[in-house]
């Protein structure tokens, strides 16, 4: 479920990468307060072992087809929300640039979706809530796996609502929920079970990893900043989903007072470059382009899209195969001069 | 496996050509922006996207990059966004162009300008990293001033990102060769075997920590700079800014295929 730069408006991307980037400077501080050196290793190693953990697969039951675990909240768990948080942007970071997994404005939103739900929603709300008093098999499972489904809904649920304000995809909001929400419960659930298995096995295997390693988390447990933080993050994304909703009104605005100067809602053909520079201030501000409700009707009414004139796309598509070819050219140049280069 | 390959862009970046000897924070941060430019396109364009392919072109050749190294790449991952846009064709049916008397409907002008915003990013992406290396780009976030402990994380787990990746290798071969098929896959032996790859994990973290304390770590790590701003990074960034600007807000493609167009008729 890892969101694609291509689905997302910079406005989304950037609001989402704000929270991300707060998000990831609040830990790193909270953790340099009171922090024990053996977790730079540890926290380090774990990263990596999340990669290599990914590797092993197993069958994944009545379908035949194979899976792995994500590790989001097993991270949670073994290292509390603050180290875990920085392990899961690591992860996500290393994904982004050698398996370009999503993209560069998108890996602010994936670490978003990944890290702060298990981190900080369900590790906090449900996982501590229900293993705090004692920490039998039974409600280790329990704790483990509803957190896991949870943090993962969350996660679907924010990839729903970040495409859908980015405004690229007609899925309606509803089916996309559909689509998303269900698959997501169905790997929760087998996540959760699997998570579970081994932080149960792993304590009674070695208890002292699971021990120590709580004793190192416990310094996270202060509550009140963390709600502040929760609260402060789900500010940030409001504001950046707001934020969308105003700028998508603007460029009505504008139709609308071209419209009172031309009769219509687009400047005449004549008056070229000022439609021009209308038109892209409009692709530029549009961010949700037709997040209205009535969309069909809506979108027959004010067609989004201006060049419906056959010539200008005729234009439009020569000059891109020209500037396709210019470009292949441009490379060939470049690599011809380099090597011209290297040679003398 | 494709995480066998994570090695290879990273021996791509330890050529010397000029992209690759450019300043980190200076390509991270022209990529970046780069990025936003290409995403802040509405949904229905798609001519007015070609011209960006310039940067990822020009990182690629000047960079000495192999074509085949990053299409591969682009072509085997992240099916999400071709998964989510190939709703736009089936929902959104209006006919808003007809080339020839070919009907085109919006849903497949804004699946296609998905794809292109898609190659592009990506690739921008992976050609990121194949011409600063992974050691760059540390120190880069280093010096834009990301915080001190997520860049050690990076660090660390690059470092022992094929040490571990060689270790699951030998649990994977040692299960097929004690099962047939199928067998050996269930849950349950699936849940030892992470468990066993976590505890050797949190053990050579602990190993690592002594080897650490033996050669005087006091809690701080320093990275190694090894790049400083030279009036050339600045001047790659700032052309490139410019260049970025000028197409996304005039209309090149229709001009070039206006007075073409003019010019044969």
């Amino acid at each position: 479920m890892h969101m694609a730069d291509a689905l997302l408006s910079p406005t989304v991307g950037g609001a989402l990468w704000a929270g991300t980037l707060g998000t990831i400077i609040y830990c790193a501080r909270k953790l340099k307060e009171k922090m024990d050196e053996k977790m730079i290793p540890l926290m380090g190693v774990l990263g990596a072992f999340i990669f290599a953990g990914q590797m092993i697969n197993f069958t994944i039951p009545g379908t035949g087809s194979s899976g792995h675990i994500g590790g989001g909240m097993l991270l949670a768990i073994l290292l509390g929300p603050y180290a875990a948080f920085l392990v899961i942007a690591s992860v996500l970071m290393v994904q982004a640039l050698f398996f370009a997994d999503g993209g560069l404005l998108a890996l602010g939103a994936n670490i978003w979706n990944l890290g702060i739900y298990p981190c900080f929603i369900a590790y906090p709300l449900i996982y501590r809530t229900i293993v705090r008093q004692k920490m039998s098999h039974r409600k280790i499972t329990i704790a483990t796996i509803l957190s896991v489904v949870i943090g993962l809904q969350l996660g679907a649920l924010s990839v729903v609502l970040e495409t859908k304000m980015s405004g690229i995809t007609e899925l309606p909001f509803s089916t996309f929920l559909l689509l998303m929400q269900p698959i997501h419960l169905a790997i929760g659930l087998i996540e959760g079970f699997v998570t579970a298995g081994i932080v149960i096995y792993v304590k009674t295997l070695r208890p002292d990893i699971v021990d120590d390693l709580e004793g190192v988390k416990a310094l996270s447990s202060g509550g009140s900043l963390k709600k502040v933080l929760v609260v402060m993050a789900v500010l940030a994304v409001i504001t950046g989903g707001a934020f969308s909703w105003f700028a998508s009104t603007h460029p009505d605005g504008l139709e609308w007072s071209i419209e009172k100067i031309y009769g219509k809602p687009e400047i005449p053909e004549k008056e070229n470059p000022i439609k021009e520079n209308l038109s892209k201030l409009q692709g530029k501000t549009a961010l949700l382009p037709d997040y209205s409700l009535p969309s069909k009707g809506k979108e027959e009414a004010n067609p989004s899209w201006p060049a419906v004139d056959p010539g200008t796309s005729l234009s439009g598509l020569i000059g891109g195969i020209m500037v396709l070819v210019l470009i292949v050219i441009f490379g060939i140049a470049v690599k011809y001069m380099r090597k011209y280069k290297e040679k003398t | 496996m494709e995480y066998f390959n994570i090695g290879y862009l990273d021996t791509l970046s330890y050529k010397d050509t000029f992209v690759h000897r450019l300043d980190p924070r200076i390509k991270i941060l022209v990529s970046f922006i780069f990025i936003l430019f290409v995403v802040s396109f509405p949904k229905y364009e798609i001519a007015g996207l070609m011209p960006f392919f310039i940067y990822p072109v020009f990182l690629l050749t000047a960079g000495d990059i192999p074509l085949r190294a990053i299409a591969k790449k682009v072509l085997f991952i992240s099916p999400f966004a071709l998964f989510i846009g190939i709703f736009n064709p089936l929902l959104d049916t209006d006919v808003i162009l007809t080339p020839f008397g070919i009907s085109v409907t919006g849903g497949w002008i804004s699946f296609f300008s998905i794809i292109v915003k898609f190659i592009l990013t990506v690739s921008t992406a992976l050609l990121l990293i194949a011409v600063t290396s992974f050691l760059g780009i540390c120190e880069g976030l280093e010096r834009l001033k990301f915080p001190r402990l997520l860049v050690i994380q990076l660090l660390f787990l690059y470092r022992y990102l094929f040490v571990l990746l060689e270790e699951a290798l030998r649990i994977l071969r040692a299960r097929e060769a004690r099962s047939f098929g199928k067998r050996g896959k269930e849950i349950k032996t699936f849940i030892r075997l992470i468990s066993i790859l976590l505890m050797r994990t949190v053990e050579r973290a602990e190993r690592i920590y002594q080897a650490m304390l033996s050669r005087g770590f006091r809690g701080e790590i320093r990275v190694l700079k090894r790049h400083s701003l030279r009036p050339r990074d600045i001047l790659f960034a700032l052309l490139s800014v410019m260049i970025f600007y000028v197409l996304r807000n005039y209309d090149i493609v229709s001009f070039i295929g206006e007075t073409l167009r003019r010019s044969f008729s």
